[in-house]
């Protein structure tokens, strides 16, 4: 069986929450993902702001994610900078999981057109580089032989980049519609059932890690945004860019308003909508109550029209560290499985 | 205003036309006109399923004008909303004149606003209202929401529509 087993390594460049998530996926899936596809898969590197571990022989993962607990210091050996691990530790595939700057882009841009110029594969949950650049982004990769995978940036755990581009092949895809922020589903779910003010819920959605202090690309529809023109170039090839999309958020979402949806047999949801003919809309909307779009607490959503199939609706935990790591971790293995 | 009449014809040529001309006659616009000559009633006869837009004070005169032409005038009526939407206002509805956005629907001809439900929870705080939308036609129903959404944002209001 080890002959047959292919050596992948990998960095971590951003170790927050996903980029640890991936990490325990890795220690506690190493055999079933040797076992099942045939690929041992090594941190090589580990890069943060606060520091840099590299080990040739893989790094140990239980010792890693000691330095999100406080157990273990952040160390950086010599001057060795995060692009000098994407450039110089031979590894094939960087995974990206610093967090997504809309307006720059970076330090993500940078490190996945480094990673892609030394030849490496590049996975990423990083929103702001596919939403800024996705069309050069993927242009580099194809001029280098090099994928650029990017399931966990939108919808997390739930799979719908690789189920339209793979499952659906051949469909012609009308249309997405969905709910694509965890945040903004559980603070209107606990609005509607609890009958409580908008700001009351955003407050104890913070208290519970739900929503960031400063809330406002969650609540006022930006994420949602950015993970539809993610969509939208890579579902329906379009061009687009975050200044394409009308956006609303839910801060003036009030009660009654959903008790009068209520009353006439809706419920009120931050829909994400992209079309075919470029048309991008975040707005709150009406959703019938029995619809599959009505899904309650953190959970995401996305119903896909297609002129085949039919519509396909598929529903998954949205956010959270180990639901993130678990589309990085898909998309690595089809990088070795296609 | 909109009026849709039923009407049965004498199953020989040139009945149709026969029925038509009064309704141009007394400035009547015909809008629509359904021929089903595979179904005939009892007696042989044709029915046909008319909208006109016509002046509400020259009905009477028009369906005694066409009766006098052998055409028999079944049943006339105000042409139906078939198609109904529940759509959400969030704002300051009344101070910025829930009328005028009521009358920007009404006024259209193809559409109205059926119902309203409005909750005002103190004076000076933002109130919510659910509004029916019933129009002729899906087409006119979409119109009527455009035209709903483009009067609110020009108050300041938030609309929500169904998915």
């Amino acid at each position: 069986m080890e002959t047959n087993t292919k050596t992948v390594r990998i960095s971590i460049v951003g170790f927050g929450y996903v980029g640890a998530g991936v990490a325990e996926v890795l220690r506690r899936k190493r055999t079933e993902i040797a076992r099942k596809y045939g690929l041992n898969i090594k941190i090589v590197g580990v890069a943060d702001l606060n520091g840099i571990f590299i080990d040739d022989n893989g790094l140990d993962e239980a010792e890693m994610l000691k330095l999100r607990t406080g157990d273990k210091s952040w160390e950086k050996p010599g001057d060795m900078t995060t692009l000098d691990v994407i450039k110089d530790v031979e590894h094939e595939v960087m995974v990206e999981t610093t967090p997504t700057n809309v307006v720059t882009g970076e330090p993500g841009l940078t490190h996945i057109i480094t990673a892609l110029e030394s030849d490496r594969h590049v996975v990423t949950s990083n929103k702001g580089p596919l939403a800024l650049e996705y069309t050069r982004l993927m242009e580099l990769a194809t001029k280098r032989g090099k994928e650029l995978k990017f399931e966990a940036s939108v919808g997390g755990a739930m799979p719908i980049i690789s189920l339209v581009r793979e499952n659906l092949a051949g469909n012609g895809i009308l249309s997405i519609q969905g709910i694509l922020n965890g945040t903004c589903n559980y603070i209107l779910t606990r609005m509607a059932e609890e009958g409580l003010p908008y700001e009351h819920v955003l407050k104890e959605a913070q208290e519970l890690g739900l929503a960031e202090a400063e809330p406002s690309k969650d609540v006022d529809g930006i994420d949602t945004a950015v993970k539809l023109v993610i969509l939208a170039n890579s579902v329906f090839g379009l061009n687009a860019t975050y200044k394409d999309v009308e956006v609303a958020g839910i801060a003036e979402i009030t009660p009654d308003a959903l008790k009068l949806a209520d009353d006439a047999g809706y419920v009120i949801k931050l829909i994400g909508e992209v079309d075919g003919a470029g048309c991008l809309k975040v707005k709150p909307r009406l959703v019938p109550r029995d619809d599959p779009l009505n899904v309650g607490g953190t959970l995401n959503v996305a119903t896909i029209k297609t002129d085949l199939a039919g519509d396909i609706t598929v529903i998954g935990k949205g956010a959270g560290p180990i639901e993130a790591a678990s589309a990085i971790l898909a998309d690595i293995i089809s990088i070795y499985n296609t | 205003m909109k009026i849709s009449m039923a009407i049965e014809l004498q199953d020989i040529p040139g009945q149709l036309v026969l029925a038509l001309k009064p309704i141009s006659d007394f400035g009547g616009n015909i809008l629509s006109v359904l021929h089903q000559r595979d179904k005939k009633t009892p007696a042989g006869r044709i029915p046909v399923q008319l909208v006109v837009d016509i002046e509400e004070g020259r009905l009477e005169r028009l369906v005694e004008r066409l009766e006098a032409r052998g055409v028999n005038v079944v049943r006339t009526g105000k042409e139906r909303l078939k198609e109904s939407m529940v759509v959400l206002l969030i704002g300051h509805i009344i101070h910025s004149d829930i009328r005028e956005t009521i009358d920007s629907i009404d006024s259209t001809g193809f559409a109205e606003v059926v119902g309203l439900s409005l909750s005002m929870p103190s004076v000076n705080k933002e109130s919510s209202a659910s509004v029916t939308l019933s129009a002729v036609g899906k087409k006119e129903l979409k119109e009527a929401l455009n035209i709903l959404e483009r009067t609110a944002n020009g108050k300041g209001i938030m609309v929500i529509s169904p998915i």
